[in-house]
């Protein structure tokens, strides 16, 4: 599993971003236990300190919770991990309307765009 | 004690009056993984020497925990030279052997598993190897102690990119939570990941130590365009 980490942007929030991405689309299912920061840091080629932030930071949102024993299991609240889903979501649609603005289509043409674009791939 | 080096007013001249460090003042805490970062001849390489005891100071001193650069603190400070100080006739085994004698805290099974890894034969002997396979075992050799302070001079700048994406791994993955790893190098974009801290240094002082979030954070920029800005020629 690639990990594409951006250049300009703090390493810690592209982190964070990469293990929601990956509880969402169910790489790290409701329930299993996700790996060690230390296996994550080396497959990510980070420090172990800024991947121990992400998962203490990703923890605090509930994605994830501490296990008595060790390590780290991903939450079975399903609502949650919808919510989180939408969320990014609305990230991804709002950085491509951002961009469809500055092009200088409006939004009725938006859509029909986006419409011609689903019929010729989806 | 948080800190693990402390260098207070450190200056070293050589001769003919070049100044290489100047007053330099720089603590360097536990459990993190620091670049040392500065243009060619900033002094990188001479306040590494300083710390391993390969130099004395002008004027100034170096505390490793506490204690001043001897016997007692090359048991615990790995060093990985800028140039091979190995004999070309040894062969990678004898090297094991030979770190074993050296070393109290080198874990042999831990270099023959790495040696492994990247496919190196422990019968070749040194001379044989291209010289980045030559760099891959001489920091086997230095990473597969159990140090509280590990000083890689530039340990990637010989390698091909996927045998420096193992090392970096080899690092991250090897060195202990309370060990602080020191590196210097100018190849910055391939290391910053990994680094905690980085200190700037330019015409032997310290200019900046930051953490890497927080030079992006501020910034908006990697560290590696953060320093081609700072030393602009």
């Amino acid at each position: 599993m690639a990990w594409n980490l951006n250049s300009d942007r703090p390493i810690y929030a592209q982190i964070l971003e990469e293990m929601q991405l990956r509880i969402v689309t169910g790489l790290y299912k409701p329930g299993a236990k996700i790996p060690s920061v230390r296996d994550l840091a080396t497959e990510a080629g980070v420090n172990p300190n800024t991947m121990q932030k992400a998962l203490a930071e990703l923890e605090r949102s509930g994605l994830v919770m501490a296990q008595r024993t060790s390590g780290r299991i991903v939450t079975e609240d399903m609502e949650m991990i919808r919510e989180t889903r939408n969320k990014i979501a609305q990230e991804q649609i709002k950085d491509f309307v951002d961009k469809m603005q500055k092009l200088g289509f409006q939004k009725e043409e938006i859509i029909k765009l986006l419409e011609q674009a689903e019929g010729g791939t989806v | 004690m948080n800190e693990l080096v402390i260098v207070n007013n450190l200056t070293k001249v050589y001769e003919k009056k070049k100044l290489a460090l100047d007053h330099m003042n720089l603590a360097i805490p536990r459990g993190k993984i620091i670049g040392l970062l500065g243009p060619n001849g900033s002094g990188k390489t001479t306040l590494i020497k300083l710390i391993n005891g390969l130099l004395t100071a002008t004027e100034g001193e170096v505390f490793i925990n506490g204690k001043k650069p001897g016997p007692d603190t090359k048991a615990w400070v790995s060093y990985l030279p800028e140039r091979t100080y190995f004999q070309g006739n040894m062969q990678v085994k004898e090297l094991i052997a030979y770190f074993s004698d050296f070393y109290s805290d080198f874990r042999p099974e831990r270099a023959r598993q790495m040696l492994a890894n990247l496919g190196i034969d422990e019968n070749a002997r040194l001379k044989t190897l291209s010289k980045g396979t030559k760099e891959k075992v001489q920091l086997i050799m230095v990473m597969s102690r159990e140090a509280q302070l590990y000083i890689l001079d530039e340990p990637i700048a010989g390698v091909d990119p996927a045998a420096r994406d193992y090392i970096l791994k080899t690092i991250i993955s090897n060195y202990n939570e309370n060990a602080t790893v020191l590196i210097s190098t100018h190849l910055i974009s391939d290391i910053e990941k990994i680094l905690d801290e980085v200190v700037f240094i330019r015409n032997g002082r310290v200019i900046l130590q930051d953490t890497v979030e927080n030079i992006r954070e501020r910034k908006g920029k990697s560290v590696d365009s953060y320093f081609r800005e700072v030393f602009a020629c």
